[in-house]
């Protein structure tokens, strides 16, 4: 089964973090993604531009309305994602607890609505 | 050979208050759906109902109920398959495992234990855990459930109907979790059992003191976990459920006020309760590291095995919360510790050891803190600070038992 790991940091405390510190948790990055495409549950993933850089796109009445910023302001930033196959939500949980930003931000779990051709 | 049909209704009632939590478990395990198995379970004893007094009781009951259960299932998807194409793959997964039955007594227990784990899961919102574990663990009605609660029953039925499609869909597996994660998932399991036979034991709201029916389900689920997982935590939550419950009848006066421990009368005590607790809390002591459960009924085998408040071991009781402190430093163990201290060193010096966690700025809305202050300033004869403490009690607390109590405190004080 898919599930969708999204990954909230303080983006704040990333950019006032030293650059060895920061440079230790991007190799734990590292030897993390290494290690899920090893066992196979890696599907994907990507980090994101921080949320300055965010539009949200809403349309009204056929109106298209653009906003500066992510779509809700909170503590946490949405900061990058992966893409997983695991067995049930009790191995995604064990995936996701050895995402490094867990012992940091959050890593919320969605798992992918899968549609069968009828 | 045909049996003798009350003989047979009163044995499938028996097997129904015995068997139907293990037939269910299984269900599930077997269907991969909670609500297919509640419905498999219901046919099965239907069926029973039906044949057993022509066909005779069968030599392994709990097997054919099962078995029969599993087959109603897949003549239900079958029919149902034949307008929904999407109920396919569950009718193939289902029609796969009914080739091979697997009910024996080990694995029945298992599926008992699975069940426990999953609606217990921590997945799942906390009233949600209470909910589904009431449901399906204990057997209780969404009515029985929602009256308990004070909750409407469309609510409470809706929050288990969440929680089932979370299950499904999040794909919760139905297993008892790996040594590595047994601890912390065991931790939620025994949270949710203590949360209902606390709602049972000190309702948080309403006119009732006590709400046995739950306490009573706790008190059985506690014995059900022990039984399948022998671990010394079990073991002390457990011995502290049977414990409390011990002193229910010396809890409430015959007019249905709050009497607390130092006045209860000691002889309404359930003394073959508490004895079975203490064996138990030597075995949360000595089966394993001792945890915050096995701690907490120490404490009350201490209480228990009192005369009466003025001879109880109090440097005992001290001791133990030390060791529960390390184990669990919150304020709230900081601030029972302190009323065991009050009571072995005096009123000024409990009084201190409160007055610092409340200046830490903990705390501060917990009625239990004003109560606890308006007691010791009363025993040391500061009557305007206690009513003032006890009112303070009085305003944040909606029991409505514990509020007549206090009152009546605020009353002897003021005619003082």
């Amino acid at each position: 089964m898919r599930y969708l790991c999204l990954i909230y940091d303080n983006e704040q405390a990333w950019g006032k973090m030293p650059k060895e510190e920061s440079d230790a948790v991007f190799g734990e990055y590292f030897t993390f993604t290494e290690g899920i495409k090893q066992s196979g549950q890696h599907l994907g993933g990507e980090a994101l531009q921080p949320t300055p850089t965010a539009t949200t796109v809403r349309v009204r009445n056929g109106k298209v309305t653009t906003t500066d910023g992510p779509f809700a302001e909170t503590k946490e930033q949405l900061g990058g994602y992966y893409l997983i196959d695991a067995r049930d939500l009790n191995d995604a949980i064990q995936v996701a607890a050895k995402i490094p930003s867990a012992r940091y931000g959050s890593v919320e779990i969605r798992p992918i609505m899968e549609f069968t051709a009828m | 050979m045909s049996a003798e049909p009350d003989v047979v209704r009163e044995r499938i009632e028996q097997l129904y208050r015995s068997d139907s939590r293990r037939v269910l478990a299984t269900l599930i395990r077997l269907l991969g759906d909670f609500d297919l198995a509640e419905e498999a379970m219901q046919d099965a004893f239907t069926a029973a109902v039906a044949r057993w007094p022509a066909d005779g009781i069968p030599d392994h009951p709990r097997t054919w109920l099962v078995s029969a259960g599993r087959f109603k299932a897949i003549d239900r998807l079958r029919r149902r398959a034949t307008f929904d194409a999407t109920l396919a793959p569950m009718l193939r997964r289902v029609g796969e495992s009914a080739e091979q039955p697997d009910v024996d007594d080990d694995q029945v227990e298992d599926d008992r234990l699975r069940l426990i784990f999953t609606c217990c899961h921590p997945a799942l919102g906390m009233d949600a855990q209470v909910a589904l574990t009431l449901r399906e663990v204990c057997g209780l009605t969404t009515e029985e459930i929602a009256h308990a609660y004070l909750t409407p029953a469309p609510t409470l039925a809706q929050r288990i109907v969440r929680a089932k499609v979370k299950i499904r869909d999040a794909n919760i597996p139905y297993q008892v979790p790996t040594r590595t994660a047994l601890p912390s998932r065991l931790g939620a399991v025994l949270h949710v059992i203590y949360l209902v036979f606390n709602e049972g034991y000190s309702a948080s709201s309403g006119s009732a003191v006590v709400r046995h029916d739950l306490s009573s389900e706790a008190i059985t689920l506690g014995r059900l976990l022990v039984q399948l997982l022998p671990e010394p935590e079990a073991y002390g939550l457990l011995a502290l459920m049977l414990l409390h419950d011990a002193r229910r009848a010396a809890r409430v006066s015959a007019d249905g006020e709050l009497v607390l421990l130092d006045d209860q009368d000691r002889s309404l005590w359930n003394r073959a309760q508490i004895a079975e607790g203490c064996t138990l809390v030597e075995k949360a002591l000595t089966t394993g590291p001792v945890g915050p459960y096995g701690l907490q009924a120490a404490i009350a085998a201490v209480h228990c095995e009192a005369e009466s408040a003025n001879r109880t071991d109090w440097p005992q009781i001290v001791g133990l919360y030390d060791l529960l402190l390390r184990l669990e430093p919150t304020p709230i163990v900081e601030l029972n510790r302190a009323a065991a201290v009050a009571m072995q060193e005096g009123p000024a010096k409990g009084l201190a050891l409160i007055d610092a966690i409340v200046r830490r700025g903990q705390l501060g809305d917990y009625h239990h803190v004003h109560s606890a202050r308006a007691d010791l300033l009363r025993q040391l004869g500061r009557g305007s600070e206690a009513i003032e403490a006890y009112e303070r009690a009085l305003n944040l607390n909606t029991q409505e038992p514990e509020r007549r109590f206090l009152s009546r405190r605020i009353a002897e004080l003021r005619s003082a």
